[in-house]
């Protein structure tokens, strides 16, 4: 009789497990979610991203960045006449989950896609939309693999050879260092990606780098091997591109460590201010390449900045930046085809492939932004430092 | 210098390697089971310490931050260690005639299941643990060699903990009685020790060292996510074995060279294969002796 009950406590702490799991999945989806109900005629655009898990600040930004631009299209009298239905879902920044969450979201009648958010699930999901035709448009996806031998996809942000290659240009024209350390997380594509691209410049344009060092995603808890390698190897500045998660970690240690190169991150330390319980003030100084700042003057910058602070609380990253403009690039490149939503994911797919080409777009993270048949854009990259707990722009 | 910070550092992280593994392999010693959960019980000790640290009146200097961590540890020790013991009572004991697979399955749902109910109440985004040991440590030879106090304080701790513990099993009743169950469970019935008893206290130790691994494991590496016990908990479980599993010194000298091996093979072969080197050494340690360094060679009688 114990016993049985003892099973019967196990089968139900078990069910409450499976409902613990439906909970958080039901409760991420419904976030995201603004499905249009009314049975009218919509562009229906989904997004991916992680709103949770170790990347979820980015997922966060680009899934209220695309719902703000989303409004705001649909105010002023939607695309083509048609209004934007949007629907946004979580992948936690994991490839398996990503294509579970395109699956959903072609259950759904998506016609075009703004995403994925992170490069490993974008490579994935770029395999899907590729054979499935459906039109692919990433906010932040910054790896080569994610657009190449794809002829649907197209990135917003700076690919990763860019962003290596600007930030040794960086570096060398204002004389940041003269030794050079690296560390790169080597199981994960966008960093080894930057690494190789920053490896190649650096060579080019005469930065001498001293010690090159790698984690993994299985061992991206102690750093304090790879920062005293670098630090016996007389590194001045830290080249660093990696997410933000992982930086917390490395500028904590090599605080305790007593060790002060100059930190420079790219696009994937746009984050790092936002890590719970994180001192900030140990990303003082910290360097970090990226196509937006929120502090910029302009009208446009300072419009979607407050906007986002309003509705969402925050100061929006790049990450969010990039996706706000994603809406409208796809609007402009819309507009100049004559499609309507009756017309079929092929047929969309085929004229934006066309249209985004002639497109040249002014927007949050860079004016005339233009796109090759590679799916890349062209665009200038800015550096931020960080100071008083905020991004500063360095001229 | 820099072979000297790498062993010191090796040392602090091949004392939590130890502590953690001390829970594997006192229960596999006395249950003859692989508790797979207790990598999670360490999360869960982690995020108790975070929350009191984080939430208990304010910043304190010198005294009163000591008493503070050492409250915080305190609670999350005891809340582990029922936690520890009701796993036991309702995961494991009703297994206890089950076949082997049969409970380490179970141990790896249970695994999932905390890690899944810290999902739900702690969501997956990493918290920064601010270190519980404040002390910033001391400046070597001009400042070429800095120890860190985490690095100084998870060594002594470990080493603290290692002495009490062999103390406690080797002039104590319940360590007896312990030692007893281990050897032969049904002649300890026969000789009237709770069995029962015994083996829950085998759990409220190895969850109760838990949380102070766990705080310690926070303190130097310090990103505190749901799934932050898995990769420690494999890397000490390879460890007890490492040292021979089911013995007490056995798991300090594994988890010592497990720990220093890493770094080593970090700082000196490639930071890229440091895992791959890790293992490699333990599967040759096996080929060369299968019980581990430490391990007994058991005859069974026919």
């Amino acid at each position: 009789m114990k016993k049985k009950v003892l099973s019967l406590m196990l089968v139900s702490a078990m069910a409450a497990s499976l409902f613990a799991g439906c909970g958080s999945d039901s409760s991420s989806q419904t976030e995201g979610e603004s499905v249009d109900t009314s049975s009218e005629l919509t562009w229906k655009i989904g997004g991916i991203g992680p709103t949770t898990g170790s990347a979820a600040q980015y997922g966060q930004g680009v899934m209220n960045a695309i719902q703000l631009a989303v409004d705001e299209v649909n105010e002023a009298g939607g695309i083509n006449g048609y209004q934007i239905s949007f629907n946004f879902q979580d992948d936690e920044a994991d490839q398996q989950k990503s294509v579970n969450a395109y699956n959903t979201l072609k259950d759904w009648g998506m016609q075009i896609l703004e995403g994925t958010v992170t490069s490993g699930a974008c490579t994935a999901v770029a395999a899907e939309t590729y054979n499935d035709r459906i039109f692919q448009l990433t906010p932040s996806a910054s790896s080569t693999d994610v657009t190449s031998g794809h002829d649907n996809t197209f990135q917003v942000c700076f690919s990763d050879p860019n962003q290596g290659t600007v930030s040794a240009d960086y570096i060398s024209e204002n004389n940041l260092a003269t030794k050079i350390g690296v560390i790169y997380d080597s199981s994960d594509p966008y960093s080894t990606g930057v690494y190789q691209n920053f490896a190649t410049e650096a060579a080019n344009v005469g930065l001498e780098i001293v010690a090159t060092e790698a984690f993994t995603s299985d061992n991206k808890t102690d750093f304090s091997t790879q920062l005293q390698k670098c630090k016996d190897a007389g590194a001045d500045l830290l080249f660093l591109p990696f997410y933000y998660q992982e930086g917390s970690v490395v500028l904590t240690q090599a605080n305790q460590m007593g060790y002060e190169p100059t930190m420079f991150g790219v696009d994937g330390f746009d984050g790092l201010l936002g890590v719970e319980n994180f001192d900030v003030k140990l990303a003082e100084g910290v360097y970090l390449l990226t196509p937006f700042a929120a502090d910029a003057e302009d009208e446009a910058t300072q419009s979607f900045v407050s906007k986002y602070e309003e509705q969402f609380g925050g100061t929006p990253n790049q990450f969010a930046a990039d996706a706000y403009d994603g809406i409208y690039i796809l609007k402009a490149a819309l507009e100049s085809t004559d499609l309507t939503p009756e017309a079929s994911n092929e047929e969309i797919c085929d004229a934006l492939i066309a249209a985004i080409q002639e497109v040249s777009y002014d927007g949050l993270t860079g004016n005339s932004m233009t796109w090759s048949d590679a799916g890349e854009v062209s665009k200038d990259p800015k550096a931020v430092i960080i100071q008083d707990g905020g991004y500063v722009s360095v001229e | 210098m820099g072979f000297l910070t790498y062993l010191i550092n090796g040392l602090s992280l091949g004392s939590v390697y130890a502590i953690i593994a001390l829970g594997y392999t006192m229960v596999y010693g006395i249950a003859k089971m692989l508790n797979f959960a207790h990598g999670d019980v360490i999360m869960i000790g982690s995020y108790l310490v975070f929350i009191g640290m984080s939430n208990i009146g304010g910043e304190q200097t010198g005294v009163m931050q000591v008493v503070k961590v050492v409250v915080c540890l305190a609670v999350s020790m005891i809340i582990c260690a029922i936690l520890g013991m009701v796993i036991e009572k309702v995961a494991y004991k009703p297994l206890r005639k089950a076949t082997n697979l049969a409970v380490l399955i179970t141990a790896i749902g249970v695994s999932y299941f905390l890690q899944n109910i810290a999902l739900l109440i702690f969501g997956s985004n990493a918290v920064s643990f601010t270190s519980i040991i404040s002390w910033q440590g001391i400046s070597l030879a001009g400042g070429a060699l800095k120890i860190t106090g985490n690095a100084i304080v998870t060594i002594i701790v470990c080493i603290i903990i290692m002495v009490a513990l062999m103390l406690f099993v080797q002039h104590t009743k319940p360590g007896q009685a312990m030692r007893a169950v281990s050897e032969d469970r049904d002649a300890a019935v026969l000789m009237g020790i709770n069995v029962n008893a015994t083996i829950s206290l085998t759990f409220i130790i190895g969850s109760g060292l838990a949380a102070i691994a766990g705080a310690l494991l926070c303190s130097s590496y310090p990103a505190l996510t749901p799934y932050t016990g898995s990769m420690p908990g494999i890397k000490a479980f390879t460890a007890a074995v490492f040292g021979g599993i089911g013995s007490i010194p056995g798991a300090l000298i594994g988890g010592l060279l497990l720990g220093i091996i890493e770094i080593l093979a970090k700082a000196y072969i490639s930071s890229q294969l440091a895992d791959a080197i890790v293992f490699a050494v333990l599967i040759i340690v096996l080929l060369v002796k299968p019980t581990g360094i430490l391990g007994k060679q058991i005859k069974e009688k026919v």
